[in-house]
């Protein structure tokens, strides 16, 4: 019934090819000509359908219910499961496993449009589209991990963090001990975990040789719920508060010999890839928030009436829509550009933090000024703009905070400067 | 027997514009303004689908009738489920002096090529409100016709349709082939998901223009001026209380 996966990806990438080509063309600054910028970006004619029907699905499913579902804290399942549906919690996995089978840049542009919808919907759906079981599972875990956590009726989590190490994911104080190769046995506490306890199964992060520092962490697969672990009490959060986050208590919990994901030692490898490309997914939710503040500023601005004219008419509004703009709109290229050297196979750290950390500062810099904007009107909850301002706080900090972006980006600057 | 199934789709101004008129009042501004599927054509498509699903249906064939970007409406359609689309291509003055009778006759000239057991279109284009192409189409072929459909039946050869009308609901009984047109409640349409999408490029999109299909496009009548309501006037002073304000309207003779 699905296409054939050559016939497929000569699609995407004879599609990828004319944009990927399109983005290098304008390196040639010296040669600048006037169609560097206009036709840089122009979407192809799948990319576009897609980011409309996105859209369409958030206008219709998520904006209505959005208020609703950050005053309850109320997980959005049926919700979910519509994503899952329309094939968006499995937009990279391949098709014949039952995925989309679309690429980094359709991934980015339903990121965006859902979680302008509703924000938390789009952290849900970035867990879920984390890719390290596809890159490093087997067949089996394949099949147990990733086919069944497609079509919405479940959803995964990724343990990375402790109440001891965030960004220091190196010191994973989590231990996995081999117990006679039979089973392993683990120990430990992750915390902040998302979709804590609506997920049926998590990727794990835990040190199996202490002695080897990060080089020792190993990542593991396993069902939940399983005997041994916990979940912690639900976190009372300021903001993405329709999804759960919690602690996960392993107490000498048991895991089968075949919950390794990749080699030994992988772990922290497997992590910093999958962080990389959860980069793009997070830089993409905090787009979608910063448009949606703009669009609710702008709404508000125009009907709102001072001084005998519509706010709109108004310079320093002027000065702030302006301003919020721009950053989206650059915040928007670092992202695409991130996904289109990805999709080429390239190198794209430093793309993906500068795509996050732009982002995210447009995130909470435009959901800062629409509240600003609407004035009183916006600290209130009859409008949606508080809950921009709540939410898109965490894009700053999760995924790996700004100041982690930061240090990543200068690495990466200063290694391709040979220092 | 499977029936084959024509929907027609038109390329019309997205409902969420606000639609200005031109300052030459011959018409309202479409260029760089968003255009969408007509919504009673989404539910038509989705009718369509929904009974190749039961098995109905075999084939479902969308058209449209306009310049190059209908190709784009088309690929929705198809991103929807239809197996083939149709693009009959009219551009131009052509295509902005396009009315109701002559769509009608291009579809008529499409579903006899075709031998199509139905066409299904939306009751009206949310654009210009004709509410005419349906009952035309109906007419050119001597088909039966059921309007406003709020509910699609089909069995042996027949369709049961419940149409909603002023004072209700009305059962009637049309033997196919046959023309109907959706109405709001029908049904709710799908979104299409992210496969369809991919495999809806795949899908064939023939082109061709009214003459291949000996159709006279000639507009029958002339639009003098396009103008806006006229701006809805205050009614007075703020009133102290309802009843003065039910003695207001009843001094007005509104109520």
């Amino acid at each position: 019934m699905f296409v054939t996966r050559r016939v497929l990806s000569s699609i995407c990438h004879s599609e990828n090819r004319q944009f990927i080509s399109l983005l290098y063309s304008s390196k040639m600054f010296s040669s600048t000509t006037s169609t560097v910028g206009s036709t840089l970006f122009t979407l192809s004619e799948s990319h576009t359908m897609l980011r409309q029907t996105c859209r369409d699905f958030a206008e219709r499913e998520l904006m209505p219910i959005a208020g609703d579902l950050d005053k309850k804290h109320q997980y959005p399942k049926e919700q979910i499961k519509k994503l899952g549906e329309l094939g968006l919690l499995c937009v990279e996995v391949d098709e014949n496993i039952g995925g989309s089978g679309l690429d980094t840049l359709a991934y980015a542009i339903a990121m965006e449009e859902i979680s302008r919808g509703c924000a938390s919907t789009g952290t849900i759906m970035s867990v879920n589209n984390v890719g390290p079981i596809m890159k490093y599972g087997n067949k089996n875990q394949i099949n147990e991990f990733a086919a069944p956590f497609l079509n919405g009726d479940r959803v995964g989590c990724f343990a990375l963090s402790e109440p001891g190490n965030g960004s220091d994911a190196g010191a994973a104080s989590t231990v996995v001990t081999d117990k006679n190769g039979t089973h392993y046995v683990m120990n430990g506490t992750k915390s902040w975990i998302t979709n804590g306890y609506e997920s049926e199964a998590t990727i794990v992060f835990a040190t199996t040789d202490k002695s080897l520092k990060h080089k020792g962490i190993s990542a593991f697969l396993i069902k939940k719920p399983i005997q041994g672990l916990t979940l912690g009490k639900k976190e009372d959060k300021l903001g993405i508060r329709a999804t759960s986050t919690c602690n996960l208590i392993f107490d000498d919990c048991e895991i089968p010999k075949e919950s390794l994901l990749g080699k030994k030692g992988d772990g922290f490898k497997i992590a910093m890839v999958t962080l990389d490309a959860g980069r793009i997914g997070i830089a993409s939710q905090a787009l979608g928030i910063a448009q949606a503040a703009l669009d609710c500023a702008i709404d508000y601005a125009t009907k709102r009436q001072v001084f005998g004219k519509s706010l709109t008419n108004i310079q320093t509004i002027q000065m702030k829509l302006a301003d919020m703009e721009m950053r989206l709109q650059s915040a928007r290229l670092l992202t695409w550009k991130a996904a289109a050297l990805k999709m080429n196979g390239e190198n794209y750290s430093k793309w993906a933090a500068m795509a996050k950390l732009s982002a995210s500062e447009c995130a909470t810099f435009n959901s800062h000024q629409c509240m600003q904007i609407l004035g009183g009107m916006g600290y209130v909850s009859d409008m949606p703009a508080e809950r921009f301002y709540r939410d898109s706080r965490i894009t700053e900090i999760y995924e790996g905070t700004s100041e982690i972006q930061r240090l990543v980006i200068a690495g990466n600057l200063l290694k391709e400067h040979g220092v | 027997m499977a029936i084959r199934i024509l929907v027609g789709v038109k390329r019309a101004i997205d409902y969420a514009v606000k639609v200005q008129v031109k300052s030459d009042k011959s018409g309202v501004v479409t260029d760089g303004v968003k255009h969408s599927m007509n919504p009673f054509d989404e539910i038509a498509v989705e009718e369509a689908i929904r009974l190749k699903e039961k098995k109905v249906a075999q084939e479902v064939i969308a058209v449209s009738c306009g310049p190059q970007q209908c190709q784009e409406t088309l690929r929705t359609a198809l991103a929807l489920g239809a197996d083939r689309a149709v693009h009959v291509e009219v551009t131009g003055k052509d295509y902005e002096m396009l009315q109701p009778l002559a769509i009608s006759k291009i579809i008529a000239a499409i579903a006899k090529k075709e031998n199509v057991d139905l066409i299904l279109l939306g009751k009206l284009a949310i654009d210009d409100d004709s509410n005419q192409t349906g009952q035309m189409v109906a007419g050119l072929l001597s088909w039966p016709q059921a309007m406003f459909a709020s509910e699609i039946e089909i069995k042996d050869k027949k369709a049961e349709v419940t149409r909603e009308i002023d004072g209700g609901a009305d059962t009637v009984r049309v033997n196919l082939p046959a023309v109907i047109t959706a109405d709001l409640r029908l049904n709710q349409p799908r979104f299409a998901n992210l496969p369809s999408i991919q495999k809806a490029k795949k899908k064939p999109l023939t082109k061709m223009t009214p003459s291949d299909l000996n159709v006279d496009i000639k507009p029958r009548q002339e639009y003098l001026s396009y103008e806006e309501p006229p701006k809805r006037q205050g009614g007075g002073k703020p009133l102290a209380n309802v009843e003065e304000l039910v003695s207001k309207l009843r001094q007005a003779g509104v109520v």
